[in-house]
């Protein structure tokens, strides 16, 4: 089992983010006032400045907008998972999240742009939060 | 021409030589750096009245560095934008003194990163510092550096077919110029690169890849090092020792991940076009392009967004070896060897506007015949994130 780097809290802007993904669901804010999607996580909107931001949950359907396989990194976490897939997915709803693309045989041959993929949450050896990441729809 | 605005002129520069200096703080890296860049100008200390700082190293912003220094300056300016804070920085040092505000202004650049085996390129350290709005949404997901800038780079191959060997060529370039500055050669030596001499496209293809498509010689060094910029008025600027550089036009802007954007245009596609507009001169015109290499990709994009070359047309753009020195086609790109062949410690900007000068004084060792404009544009924070642009235009008498 993966031991992914937790969130920390208290960190006000996110806590009602990972406290949807204890919970299975994947949430994004989108604006009342001028229907703009914003994420990751404020208190205003980016195109109006309106405050009223409601969570809505996210179908966890995206395709792969770019990605990485990231061969080296000192963090030891990272370093005893091997080269992982580092990856900005679109989510169907209209925004782009940060993840890491699990699941591929050979991440340097089995992912590409445009690749559909469907979130999944990742239970972690140690501690409360499973890590959101996004596995190709076969 | 007629109209270009000759209001202020970096009249001093110092490039700390070394790369490796164990035993030396920043700060005494940059107040060194100061005091060789104010001799080069033939400045007296007493003549300061602006200091411009990013709070690096332990200097304590433009408030310690006067504390340090003695100084009782006008104007303190502590703009912390990354590796393009020195672009930022000469941007207002500029417009300070256009309006009077000040008549001779310091920025100054002091880092141990190398020294002090601090993780830069291949990260490591999350869950430092206080959690936020951005670290605990990106932490789980090992981001570091290098991969966020190839983010851009497999985006960029992926939409304009642009290539690793398209790329080299600018690992190339940059290598051919660094072994061509002893600087750069003993900070190759003492940072135990496998090799110091010129580089080829295979070499880079077949060097160790670090984040796919970003291969070790398409990334930047990690060395100590910092250096000191004099910026003066016009009245000043004409009883300085060393021929001025005169600052014609500057932009700044930001640019960072949006829902549908497009990561593989930067800021310097806002800042290019404003410095250039500001400078009444054409990419075209330029003889010098210092532009921040990080990462071969980060070239690649600012030289397209500066306008040297369209969206997507690098890989046409660096064709027939155009960026060396002694290409007979402009712009000539980082002469010094840049940060991936002589010095990178962290924030690399500064070393954009010492290079630019020492081409406009005839001073580079890979010297451009004539060269008379050169743009200094610096990137700071992640390429494929949040990150800043900031372009300065140059030009001699
Ligand atoms: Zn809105």
């Amino acid at each position: 089992m993966p031991s992914r780097p937790q969130p920390r809290f208290p960190e006000p802007h996110t806590e009602p983010f990972w406290a949807a993904v204890k919970e299975g669901r994947l949430t994004y804010q989108q604006c009342t006032d001028c229907q703009t999607v914003v994420f990751t996580p404020r208190l205003v909107c980016t195109s109006c400045g309106s405050d009223r931001l409601p969570y809505r949950d996210s179908s966890g359907e995206g395709s792969i907008y770019t990605f990485t396989v990231v061969r080296q990194n000192r963090n030891p976490v990272f370093a005893e998972m091997g080269a992982y897939v580092l990856a900005w997915v679109d989510l169907d709803e209209g925004f782009r999240m940060l993840s890491n693309i699990v699941g591929a045989a050979d991440p340097t041959r089995d992912i590409s742009v445009g690749q559909r993929v469907r979130v999944e949450f990742e239970p972690q050896e140690s501690g409360d939060y499973p890590i959101p990441v996004f596995r190709p729809i076969a | 021409m007629a109209n270009q605005r000759r209001d202020a002129a970096i009249v001093g520069i110092h490039e700390y030589p070394l790369r490796v200096a164990p035993g030396r703080s920043a700060m005494q890296i940059k107040v060194e750096s100061i005091k060789a860049a104010l001799e080069d100008a033939g400045l007296k200390w007493s003549d300061v009245d602006a200091i411009y700082d990013t709070n690096d190293g332990e200097g304590g912003g433009g408030l310690g560095m006067a504390a340090y220094l003695g100084l009782s300056p006008t104007v303190i300016d502590t703009t912390a934008v990354g590796g393009s804070s020195y672009e930022f920085q000469a941007a207002h040092a500029f417009r300070d003194i256009a309006a009077g505000k000040a008549n001779v202004a310091i920025l100054s650049y002091g880092s141990t990163a190398a020294s002090s085996r601090r993780a830069i390129g291949t990260g490591g350290a999350t869950g430092v510092g206080l959690p936020n709005w951005q670290n605990n949404m990106e932490d789980p997901y090992g981001m570091i550096t290098v991969g966020n800038y190839a983010l851009v780079a497999r985006r960029h191959m992926h939409e304009y077919g642009t290539t690793t060997r398209d790329l080299a060529e600018i690992s190339i370039a940059t290598r051919l110029h660094a072994t061509r500055n002893p600087e750069a050669v003993k900070a190759m030596s003492d940072l135990q690169f496998v090799g110091t001499g010129e580089i080829t496209v295979e070499d880079v293809l077949e060097s160790r890849m670090i984040a796919d498509p970003l291969h070790l010689l398409e990334c930047c060094m990690q060395s100590d090092g910092g250096g000191a910029v004099v910026i003066a008025s016009a009245d000043v600027a004409r009883g300085t020792r060393k021929p001025p550089a005169w600052i014609l036009g500057t932009g700044e802007a930001t640019k960072y991940r949006q829902n549908g954007g497009d990561i593989t245009t930067s800021a310097g596609a806002q800042s290019g076009p404003a410095a250039f507009a500001e400078a009444q001169v054409r990419p075209d015109e330029i003889d010098i392009a210092m532009i921040y290499d990080s990462f071969t990709i980060t070239v690649a994009v600012c030289l397209e967004d500066l306008g040297f070359c369209k969206k997507g047309e690098i890989k046409d753009f660096v064709k027939d070896q155009r960026l060396r020195f002694d290409s007979p086609l402009k712009p000539t790109l980082n002469t010094d060897g840049g940060g991936l062949s002589s010095n990178h410690p962290g924030m690399r900007g500064i070393f954009l506007l010492l290079e630019s000068v020492r081409q406009l004084r005839g001073e580079s060792t890979s010297q451009v015949a004539d060269a008379r404009l050169a743009v200094a544009h610096g990137n700071g924070g992640a390429l494929g994130g949040s990150h800043s642009g900031g372009t300065v235009i140059l030009a001699r008498d």
